[in-house]
């Protein structure tokens, strides 16, 4: 198989998108109706592109595992949203946005859909604020704006701690609009477990009613994959309990390609782990670093309390390493150097590994109402988890998984290598590059799903094509390998329940495959997997009954398809022979330890294909070009 | 208006307004009684003559008696609505809650849970009220026809009277003091700037109204009110067995 | 620390339920609640019995997919959701009852697991701006004052786990109704539906089977998001206003001259 094109229109990078709407074919108003398309997963990209593909008129059939569309994890969405309005008068534009949004993503993402995410952005905000998202305003009623994660313009638009709630509800209430209507319908505690292909097009899928475990059969004339991201594959994530990369990787096994699979965002500022019987890490906003001072002592094994001990046995090392931005370094390089000094021994709390984001200074210098108004209700928030006080003792805070800028290879129209396949959101690999920038998921998620996919996937179902029962044999093939691949879970009949085979994936994937990287232990890591998946498949134990609810069943099944995926992120590590983003590979660094591209051989997209369960995956290259943006070092000194 | 009444906030916003228009004639009513507060001053009391004055309100224009017919009905009126409104909710509420799993009390006021005994005893009252007062049928003590305070003065000589209508008033106060809350909530007269004026609002009008009731029995009993004149009816009685 | 705990078990929407007794034992105080069930369920799994099914997702307070509750209150003890309440919060060696969310308009799908649906289908009456996909008019040129934005923003911020239909003793889901009609009422870009919105999503309310608010106010007191009862005056208001207006789809016709 040969990488397909990536369908980029030609013409200036400016008008790319006006020309690809300017001639895509079109559906007639009466003839939508007939056309149907599913939808998997409702957070933010996967609501949006539903509820615009049903105010359109398409038939729209939508899922998620969820006991309600609202639940999907771009809820949990703090900090805010990125658009190119200039409101703050700073000489902002799409240009700027989209070279902030090339270079953060430290030169691994494709221009041509940057630019058209940047373009897109303006558009989005006024669509939320016409569904009533309760965006911050200023005094005079207009919309407030904040700055955000290293770049220099306030371009981030805010609704408190919340704009991923009120994003995702305001989709939300679209879609269910849409479902009022008869547009929509959606197809809650569902899970999509294989995609159908009927001539070699995606024409629909098998999903499992979580409730009573029967088998369901849906056909479609097209598939939309917001199935979201895939870092709870460390186990311990800033991710949903339930977010699993199920939906994708079986498309992938299909056929689809896997893009990248290695660029996983680790967020530096999330509360450390406390115990092995953790399930989740949680999030405090970045916006804590503008005021906290990173530190540990410069003595390992120090347990003093950290008041106690003197300013200069304290190590303040983004400071000290980066003089310039220091506390305010990058997701990426703050989170590296906590990494370095907790394996120097340095690291603070139960297990050490944390280090301090210290109050007192900014306490001292501003006073306590002050740090009270900027971040009373993080500092509320950290004390309900860990039951400690802020303003008297130093936060602990340690990095955390939290974002898959890998997914699935698509083109610029966000099909996948399956005709009819779509994918969207985190789902998909492309525009964030190595290293995704704060505040831009939530404006790629709906930008694919209210402005890109309704125009594509209409584009798409302008084919003539038969339509496709049911009962086709595609979908008795596809249903029988589901099933067996339920009844193979069930027949385990082990003792370990698959929490236990997900935790160990997780330490491996955190050890070998996180922020740190090196050949011999992704090697490593990759026997390790191995292990972990014959044991998973020797020791699992699920409780009975397929046919009824069963929670134990669903989680095995996401925990089978993460311990394929990690295998496939080493492999892409071990591949690229060089330091970007997220991706650091410790033997590909600067002489002072910085991230070290290597352009001339890996200015590329890596696609993955699937070669059955005993064959080596084989990696498709995409060549990136750079023709509006200046590849250059990243310096944060 | 159908749909409205159909509707759960339909139904509890008419209970509101009757509430409402039951509150207002409690008060007339409190303030009426305080006439008797004048004592049997001379030939005829003044809470008599009040009583008198409400008969003719409106004459000629209305009938004798018309504009007491009036008010009359419009409390009938209002306690059927009332009450069936509160009773068809009551099943509502009921079916929407699995049969064995009471609510536990988290910080709801104790008032407000007993709003539907309150409500039934106050009902019970009520009758009882009418027949001893009004229809003058409970006559266990002396009672004329028009003569209210000599009616009263009888009435509350006796301990199980008077401890039956500091019963029955405590039982409004309670009823009242999270019905006035509660009538201002569902008619969406509340915001956050009056609420805390409006709980203490209703906790006040409700004392108010108790006192203001408690007041007549109270007094009387104490002997701090004056024994009424002998009846007139019962002196030309007297005379007539005499000359007879 | 150890616990014992009453969990409520019920195999099927249908079925009988029950409580069944575990004890858990060395569990980290810092553990979350859920994390407790966590290990609980694990040791199930080791000893081949039947898991315990109760939801969660986020784990962080957002989502409004845990539903326990605990100790006869939704939620439990501190107004926060159950995947934030933590063990710490519990006395070494105390019983703990464990149940689902409570209402008739929440079937238990199993153990301490409901169908909440009720909740979506009063949205689907209602819950949005008539907006869809497509060019919107520029923000600004709507300017809402940040007061107002605010107040809608207390409403918006319901997370929709329903424990206000669970601790209310008439099953009333006004608090959560009365949030979405506040948030899309205040908001000049909910004015065109503004009525409607009302209208229809209290009948909707109705037709689901929950009770009429009597203001008791329990609601408000386990609601995570600290929503105030003023929303349920506000709908109160707004469906009164709504509901006695003329009808706009017979407008007063006008006279010939």
């Amino acid at each position: 198989m040969r990488l397909p094109d990536a369908k980029i229109p030609p013409g200036p990078l400016e008008h790319k998108w006006q020309a690809w709407i300017d001639q895509h074919r079109l559906v007639g108003p009466n003839n939508r109706s007939g056309k149907n398309v599913i939808v998997i997963g409702t957070g933010l990209a996967g609501a949006s592109a539903a509820a615009s593909l049903a105010a359109q008129g398409f038939g729209v059939k939508s899922f998620c595992f969820q006991d309600s569309p609202r639940r999907a994890h771009s809820i949990a969405a703090q900090g805010g949203i990125n658009a190119s309005k200039d409101y703050a008068n700073e000489g902002d534009s799409v240009r700027r946005l989209f070279a902030d949004t090339m270079k953060g993503g430290d030169f691994r993402s494709r221009e041509a859909n940057v630019w058209r995410l940047a373009e897109l952005s303006e558009n989005i905000i006024d669509q939320a604020v016409a569904q009533g998202v309760p965006f911050n305003r200023e005094y005079g009623g207009q919309l407030a704006t904040r700055s955000f994660g290293g770049v220099l313009v306030q371009r981030t638009f805010y609704s408190r701690g919340q704009t991923g709630q009120q994003l995702l509800l305001g989709a939300y209430s679209a879609l269910e609009q849409q479902v009022a209507a008869g547009n929509a319908v959606v197809h809650s505690r569902h899970e999509m477990l294989d995609v159908v292909i009927v001539d070699g097009e995606a024409r629909g899928v098998i999903v499992r009613n979580l409730v009573t475990g029967e088998i369901e059969r849906h056909a479609a004339d097209a598939v939309i994959l917001a199935s979201g991201g895939y870092t709870n594959v460390y186990y311990l994530s800033t991710n949903a309990m339930g977010s699993n990369v199920t939906a994708a990787w079986r498309a992938h096994r299909h056929g689809a390609l896997m893009a990248n699979p290695s660029y996983t965002q680790i967020h530096p500022t999330c509360i450390p782990q406390s115990g092995e019987y953790q399930s989740k890490l949680t999030l405090m906003s970045e916006s804590l670093r503008n005021d906290g001072r990173v530190w540990v002592p410069r003595k390992g094994g120090d347990d003093r309390p950290p008041a106690e001990i003197p300013e200069d046995e304290r190590f303040y090392y983004l400071e000290e390493r980066y003089p310039s931005f220091g506390n305010l370094a990058p997701r990426d390089i703050a989170s590296r150097a906590a990494k370095v000094v907790c394996d120097d021994g340095l690291g603070v709390g139960p297990t050490g590994r944390g280090v301090y984001l210290d109050f007192r200074d900014a306490i001292a210098q501003r006073g306590r109402d002050v740090v009270e108004v900027r971040y009373g209700n993080l500092f509320e928030m950290y004390e309900n988890i860990t039951g400690e006080n802020p303003y008297e003792t130093p936060m602990m805070i340690y990095p955390a998984p939290h974002y898959a800028m890998g997914g699935l290879w698509v083109d610029y129209e966000l099909q996948t290598t399956i005709p009819g396949l779509f994918a969207i959101g985190e789902a998909n690999f492309s525009d964030h590059g190595a290293n995704r920038l704060g505040a831009s998921a939530l404006m790629q998620a709906l930008a694919d799903g209210y402005f890109i996919v309704p125009h594509t996937v209409a584009h798409h179902l302008t084919a003539d094509r038969e339509s496709v029962s049911t009962t086709d044999s595609a979908f008795d093939t596809a249903q029988d390998a589901v099933e067996s691949h339920i009844t193979r879970l069930m027949d385990v009949g082990g003792t370990k329940a698959a929490q236990v085979f997900h935790r160990e994936l997780g330490n491996v994937m955190l050890d070998y495959c996180g922020m740190a990287r090196n050949a011999p232990g992704l090697e490593k890591a990759l026997t390790e997997i191995g292990e972990i998946r014959e044991n998973f498949w020797s020791d699992l134990r699920v409780d009975p009954g397929r046919d009824e609810f069963n929670q134990s069943l669903e989680y095995a099944n996401r925990v089978s398809d993460f311990l394929e995926l990690g295998e496939l992120m080493c492999l892409d590590a071990l591949r690229r022979e060089e330091s970007c983003g997220g991706h650091f590979r410790e033997e590909y660094e600067t002489d002072d330890g910085e991230a070290l591209r290597d352009d001339e051989r890996f200015a590329k997209v890596t696609a993955w294909e699937y070669q059955g369960d005993d064959g080596d995956p084989v990696p498709h290259d995409e060549q990136l070009s750079f023709e509006n943006v200046k590849l250059a070092t990243r310096s944060y000194k | 208006m159908v749909e409205f009444w159909r509707s759960t906030i339909g139904k509890k916003t008419f209970v509101a307004v009757t509430g409402t228009i039951l509150v207002g004639y409690l008060i007339l009513h409190m303030v009426g009684n305080l006439n008797s507060l004048f004592g049997p001053t001379g030939a005829e009391p003044r809470v008599d003559w009040y009583a008198g004055w409400l008969r003719e309100l409106g004459e000629p224009l209305l009938p004798f008696a018309g504009a007491l017919w009036i008010v009359r009905a419009i409390l009938l009126g209002s306690v059927i609505i009332h009450i069936t409104g509160v009773v068809q909710l009551r099943f509502r509420n009921r079916d929407a809650r699995p049969a064995r799993y009471p609510a536990r009390k988290i910080g709801r006021s104790w008032e407000s849970g007993v709003m539907m005994t309150s409500g039934i005893l106050l009902a019970a009252f009520i009758v009882f009220h009418i027949l001893q007062f009004t229809t003058l049928t409970v006559d266990v003590t002396p009672l004329h026809h028009e003569q209210v305070y000599f009616n009263l003065y009888n009435a509350f000589q006796e301990w199980y009277f008077v401890a039956i209508y500091l019963v029955a008033l405590i039982l409004i106060g309670v009823h009242l003091r999270h019905g006035i809350w509660s009538l201002v909530q569902t008619l969406g007269l509340d915001s956050p700037a009056r609420n805390r004026g409006i709980r203490y609002g209703a906790t006040t009008l409700t004392l108010v109204i108790v006192v203001g009731f408690a007041l007549v029995p109270i007094l009387f009993w104490t002997g701090l009110l004056d024994a009424p004149e002998p009846p007139a009816a019962t002196i030309t009685a007297i005379a007539g067995g005499l000359t007879g | 620390m150890n616990f014992t705990l009453e969990i409520w078990r019920q195999f099927d929407t249908g079925e009988e339920g029950r409580y069944e007794d575990f004890t858990v034992e060395g569990i980290d105080p810092e553990a979350s609640f859920l994390e407790m069930l966590d290990q609980l369920n694990e040791r199930l799994t080791e000893e081949e019995r039947r898991t315990v099914a109760f939801d969660s997702d986020c784990r962080e307070g957002i989502c409004g997919t845990c539903s326990l509750v605990i100790n006869d209150t939704p939620h439990g003890p501190r107004q926060v959701t159950s995947c934030q309440t933590y063990m710490r919060d519990f006395e070494d060696g105390a019983t703990i009852r464990v149940e689902p969310f409570r209402s008739t308009t929440f079937p238990v799908i199993r153990d301490l697991v409901t169908d909440r649906s009720a909740l979506d289908r009063v949205i689907q009456a209602g819950g949005y701006t008539g907006a869809t996909t497509g060019p919107q008019p520029e923000p600004n040129s709507m300017p809402v004052a940040p007061e107002v934005q605010e107040k809608a923003m207390d409403a918006a911020i319901c997370i929709g786990c329903g424990a206000c239909v669970a601790a209310c003793p008439n099953g009333a889901a006004m608090l959560f109704t009365g949030a979405k009609v506040t948030h899309l009422n205040l908001l000049p870009q909910g004015q065109a539906e503004r009525g409607n919105r009302a209208n229809s999503m209290v009948e909707q309310m109705d037709e689901e089977g929950f009770g009429g608010c009597t203001n008791f106010g329990e609601c408000s007191r386990v609601c995570p998001q600290e929503i105030s009862l003023d929303v349920i005056g506000m709908l109160n208001r707004e469906y009164r206003k709504a509901r006695l207006s003329r009808d706009p789809k017979d407008p007063p016709t006008m006279l010939a001259q």
